[in-house]
C-alpha cells in the first residue's frame, strides 16, 4: 500500500481527483451571476434545411424569445396568435393546478408516488403544440404536460394515479408512468433514458414506410449519461432519423446537480456536435423559445434532415418526486432566485404587454381550471383511490406478461387464488 | 424404440418440396420467407447487409428485399434492441441480430425492463413483436467472448420466451413461429451445429447435415409451435432433458453406451413443455440434465426442481445435472469445460448404478 511513497516520482505533482459540488447548498444564499444568460433574440436562427456543421454556435448559447419586458423578439419569435399563446398558457396553467392537486392527493394518502413539472411546464407544453397531434412523444415521467397539451382526460389521468377501476393501465404501473396510445404518447418507463433509442426505433419505422409521422423524445440532463442516449444518438445519425432529442436541463437529477452528468465542462445541446447532428440550446422557461425550436427542429425532420438535440435549459422548482425533500440537498432560495424565471408568469407577461390578457382574466383563469380539476379529481375518485385497497381482479395480476398465458403462469395464478381462500378473507374486494 | 433417423414430424403443413440445408440456410430461408410473406418484418444487426452476417445467416437478403428491410447497425447492442422495440411500437415486427450471445449485456435492459414488458406495462396498448436472433454457445474455439450460453439470464425474467433448435428443420420452423409471435423471443442458434451435428468428440472429423434426416428442410413455409419439446429418442431406461448442441452429444454417447434412453430436445425454454417432460420422467423414472451453460443457477436447476417436483415419487435415483463448469468459457482448455461425453458418461453411470 505505500508503494507510492517508498518510491516517489520525484518532481511530479500528486494527482488529485475532483468531484463535482454544486454551487449552493441547504442554508447557502443564492446568487445565479454565474449563469450567463445571453440577451432575447441574440440568436441566429438557420434555415432548416442548412448542415448541423454550419451553426455549432447554438449549442453554446440560449435561443431566447421572450425578453425581461415581455416582448418577443428576434428571428426565433415563432409569431403566435395570441390565441394560440393563449391556449398555450392555458395547458401550462392547467397542468400547474393539476400537479399540485395530485401531489396534495399523495401526501393525503390517496396514492404512492406523483411528480411535478413545477417550473419547467413550457418545455412539454409549447412542444406538444409545435409537433403535430399524430407525431409520437417517447416522454420521461416529467411531460405530463404533452398529454394536458393534446387534450387528454384529466379523469384519465388520475384514475391512472389512483390504480382504480377505471385506470386503463390495470393498476399494472406506477403513478404517472402513463400509456395513451392514441394520444401518441409512449408507455413511460422508470428506467432512465430507455426511451431514447425507442423513439429512434419508431422514427426509422415511420422513414422505412415512407409515413410523414415524426417521433419526439425527452429525458433529463442527468440521465444524458446512460449509454441509451449515446446509442440513439449514433443510431439517429447514422440514418437520419426523423426524431427530437430534448434534454430537459433543470439543474437536478434527484439530489445530484447537472455537474455529475458533465455540465461544469460543457452544455448538453454540445453533445449533438460530436454526433454531427443539429443542437440547439434553448431557454426552457420560454414557452415561445420552446415552440420555436421545436417546430424547427420539427420541419427539420420532416425534409428529411435528420434528429435535432434540444437542450431546454430550466429548473425543477420542485423536489424530484413525493419520495424527496430538496431541503435536504439544496438550498431552498434556488427555484426564486431562478434567471430565466416562471414560464407561466413570461407567457403571461408577453400576452399582457401585447394587450391580449390581463391580471384578472388570469386569476379568473385560475380559478376555473382548479375548480375544472377538483371536479375531475372528485369523478376519477368515484373509481376509487389506491389508498382504499385494491381495485383490479386479483387474476389481472398475470394479464400481459404473454399474450397467451403459458402452463406455468396458469398454475401460478391458480396459487394466488387458493392463498386468497386460505387467508379466508377477499383480497380484490375495497377496504 | 427410435433415434434421431426419424422422419420430420408432420408440423410441414403439405407434402411441399424439400431440399438439403444446414442450419445457417435454415435460418436464412426463414427470414427470406417471412420477409416475403410479411412487409412488416426487417432484418438489422451488425455486418447482417451487404455482407450477409459473420455467419452468413442474412446473405442475400438485402439484395432481395432492399435496404430499408435488412441493414448494417452501429456497433451498439443497447441500441439495436431498443431501436428494435421502438419500431415494434411502430407496428414493425423487427429480427434483430446480437452477432454473439455474448454481446448481448449491453442489451439486457431493454430487452428485460422493455421488451419484456412493455405489454404489461401499458396494459397491451404496446408490445414487442420482436425476436431476437443470436448464435450461442462453444466448441468453436471462441473463447470466453465468443463461446456463452447466457439462456439461463432469460429465462429468468418475465415477459420473454427464449428457443433454442438443435436441426436445420427444427430452426426453420421454430423461428417462423418465434417471428409470428407477438411477444419477444430470443432465438438462440447452437454455433457449434450450423454446419453440422456433433457427437461431442472435437478430435473426430466434423460431419455435416447433408447425411442428416433433419438436414432435409421443405423449402416453402411451416411453423413449428413454440413451446412443444421433442422426443428425439424414446427409450426406458432414463429421460435425458438437453437442447440445443447438446441433444447430439446426448444421443451419441447415449449410442454409444448401448442405453435405452429416451432423449427429449426442449426445444423452447419458455414456455417449457411440462406434459413431455413429467410424462417421460414418470416413464423412465431416472432424469438426467444436460447444459452447456454454467451449472450454478443454469436452467438445469429449474428443470431439476419442476422434475423433482412433479415426479419426485417416481424418482429411483436422484436427478443427475451435467453442466459447464462455473469458469469463464475457456480458449485453450475448452474440451476440459465442454459436458462431453466423458462427463454425460460418468454422470449415466452414476444415475443408472442401482438400475
Amino acid at each position: 500500500m505505500t508503494m507510492a511513497s517508498e518510491h516517489p516520482r520525484a518532481n511530479l505533482q500528486p494527482l488529485t481527483l475532483h468531484i463535482p459540488e454544486p454551487k449552493f447548498r441547504p442554508g447557502d444564499a443564492v446568487d445565479f451571476a454565474e449563469v450567463d444568460v445571453p440577451p432575447a433574440g441574440e440568436a441566429r436562427r438557420p434555415d432548416t434545411a442548412d448542415k448541423a456543421s454550419d451553426f455549432i454556435d447554438l449549442a453554446y448559447t440560449l435561443v431566447r424569445v421572450l425578453d425581461d419586458d415581455g416582448n418577443a423578439v428576434g428571428p426565433w419569435d415563432p409569431k403566435l396568435s395570441p390565441d394560440v399563446m393563449r391556449r398555450m398558457l392555458r395547458s401550462m396553467a392547467l397542468l400547474r393546478a393539476f400537479d399540485e392537486r395530485m401531489f396534495r392527493a399523495q401526501r393525503q394518502g390517496k396514492t404512492s408516488f406523483y411528480m411535478k413539472a413545477l417550473g419547467e411546464e413550457a418545455v412539454a407544453v409549447a412542444a406538444a403544440y409545435a409537433l403535430d397531434y399524430e407525431d409520437m412523444c417517447f416522454p420521461s415521467y416529467r411531460q405530463q404536460g404533452l398529454l394536458i397539451a393534446r387534450g387528454w382526460s384529466l379523469v384519465d389521468m388520475m384514475n391512472q394515479i389512483y390504480s382504480n377501476t377505471a385506470d386503463r393501465l390495470g393498476g399494472k404501473q406506477l403513478p404517472i408512468m402513463y400509456s395513451v396510445k392514441e394520444a401518441g404518447f409512449f408507455s413511460i418507463s422508470g428506467n432512465l433514458t430507455t426511451q431514447y433509442p425507442q423513439a429512434v426505433g419508431w422514427a426509422m419505422a415511420s422513414a422505412a414506410k415512407g409515413d410523414t409521422r415524426i417521433a419526439a423524445t425527452w429525458c433529463g440532463e442527468g440521465s444524458t449519461a446512460e449509454g441509451d442516449f449515446h446509442s440513439a444518438c449514433t443510431f439517429a445519425a447514422v440514418y437520419r432519423a426523423p426524431v427530437i432529442f430534448n434534454v430537459v436541463n433543470n439543474q437536478w437529477a434527484i439530489s445530484s446537480f447537472s455537474g455529475f452528468a458533465g455540465a461544469e465542462a460543457t452544455t448538453f445541446a454540445a453533445r449533438a456536435v460530436g454526433y454531427g447532428i443539429a443542437g440547439l440550446r434553448v431557454d426552457g422557461n420560454d414557452a415561445l423559445a420552446v415552440y420555436a425550436a421545436t417546430e424547427w427542429a420539427a420541419e427539420r425532420a420532416r425534409t428529411n434532415q435528420g434528429p435535432t438535440l434540444i437542450e431546454h435549459f430550466t429548473y425543477r422548482a420542485e423536489g424530484h418526486s413525493t419520495s424527496d425533500d430538496p431541503g435536504q440537498y439544496r438550498s431552498e432560495g434556488e427555484p426564486n432566485a431562478w434567471p430565466l424565471g416562471d414560464p407561466i408568469k413570461r407567457l403571461k407577461d408577453h400576452l399582457i404587454a401585447i394587450g391580449e390578457w390581463d391580471e384578472e382574466r388570469h386569476a379568473a383563469q385560475d380559478k376555473e381550471l382548479a375548480e375544472q380539476v377538483k371536479a375531475a379529481q372528485k369523478e376519477a375518485e368515484k373509481n376509487g383511490i389506491l389508498g382504499h385497497g385494491l381495485h383490479q381482479p386479483l387474476e389481472s395480476l398475470f394479464d400481459g406478461v404473454f399474450e397467451e398465458l403459458p402452463w406455468h403462469l396458469k398454475e401460478q395464478r391458480q396459487q394466488m387464488l387458493d392463498e386468497e381462500t386460505a387467508s379466508g378473507r377477499p383480497w380484490d374486494r375495497k377496504a | 424404440m427410435s433415434d434421431m433417423t426419424q422422419a420430420p414430424e408432420s408440423e410441414a403443413t403439405d407434402a411441399e418440396p424439400t431440399t438439403r440445408m444446414n442450419m445457417i440456410q435454415a435460418i436464412n430461408s426463414a427470414m427470406d420467407i417471412m420477409m416475403e410473406r410479411d412487409p412488416d418484418v426487417i432484418v438489422m444487426g451488425e455486418d447482417v447487409g451487404y455482407f450477409g452476417g459473420v455467419f452468413r445467416a442474412t446473405a442475400g437478403l438485402q439484395a432481395k428485399h432492399g435496404k430499408t428491410r435488412v441493414f448494417d447497425t452501429p456497433i451498439t447492442e443497447c441500441g439495436i434492441i431498443g431501436v428494435a422495440v421502438g419500431m415494434g411500437a411502430y407496428g414493425l415486427r423487427p429480427v434483430p441480430e446480437i452477432q454473439f450471445a455474448d454481446y448481448i449485456y449491453p442489451a439486457l435492459d431493454q430487452l428485460v425492463s422493455e421488451a419484456a414488458r412493455l405489454r404489461y406495462r401499458s396494459a397491451g396498448e404496446f408490445t414487442s413483436p420482436i425476436t431476437v436472433r443470436s448464435p450461442f454457445g462453444g466448441g468453436i474455439f471462441g473463447g470466453q467472448t465468443h463461446s456463452q450460453s447466457p439462456e439461463g439470464l432469460f429465462t429468468h425474467m418475465s415477459g420473454i420466451k427464449t428457443v433454442i433448435p438443435s436441426t436445420p428443420y427444427d430452426a426453420k420452423g421454430l423461428l417462423i413461429a418465434a417471428i409470428e409471435d407477438n411477444d419477444p423471443t430470443l432465438f438462440f442458434e447452437p454455433k457449434r451445429i450450423y454446419n453440422g451435428p456433433f457427437d461431442g468428440y472435437w478430435d473426430r472429423p466434423s460431419q455435416n447435415w447433408s447425411k442428416h434426416p433433419a438436414g432435409e428442410v421443405p423449402t416453402g413455409y411451416y411453423k413449428i409451435e413454440l413451446g412443444k419439446a421433442k422426443i428425439v429418442r424414446a427409450g426406458e431406461a432414463l429421460t435425458i432433458l438437453a437442447y440445443g448442441t447438446m441433444v447430439h452429444v446426448c444421443a451419441a454417447v447415449v449410442a454409444e453406451a448401448r442405453i435405452d434412453a429416451e432423449i427429449v430436445d426442449l426445444r423452447t425454454l419458455v414456455p417449457l413443455d411440462i406434459e413431455t417432460i413429467e410424462a417421460s420422467v414418470k416413464k423412465t423414472g431416472r432424469c438426467m440434465i444436460v447444459h452447456e451453460a454454467t451449472r450454478t443457477s443454469g436452467f438445469g436447476a429449474e428443470l431439476s426442481a419442476i422434475v423433482q417436483e412433479r415426479c419426485f415419487y417416481h424418482l429411483e435415483a436422484p436427478i443427475e445435472r451435467v453442466t459447464g463448469f462455473d469458469t469463464p468459457y475457456p480458449h485453450s482448455l475448452e474440451w476440459a469445460y465442454f459436458p462431453g461425453p466423458v462427463r454425460i458418461g460418468e454422470a449415466l453411470k452414476k444415475i443408472m448404478k442401482d438400475a
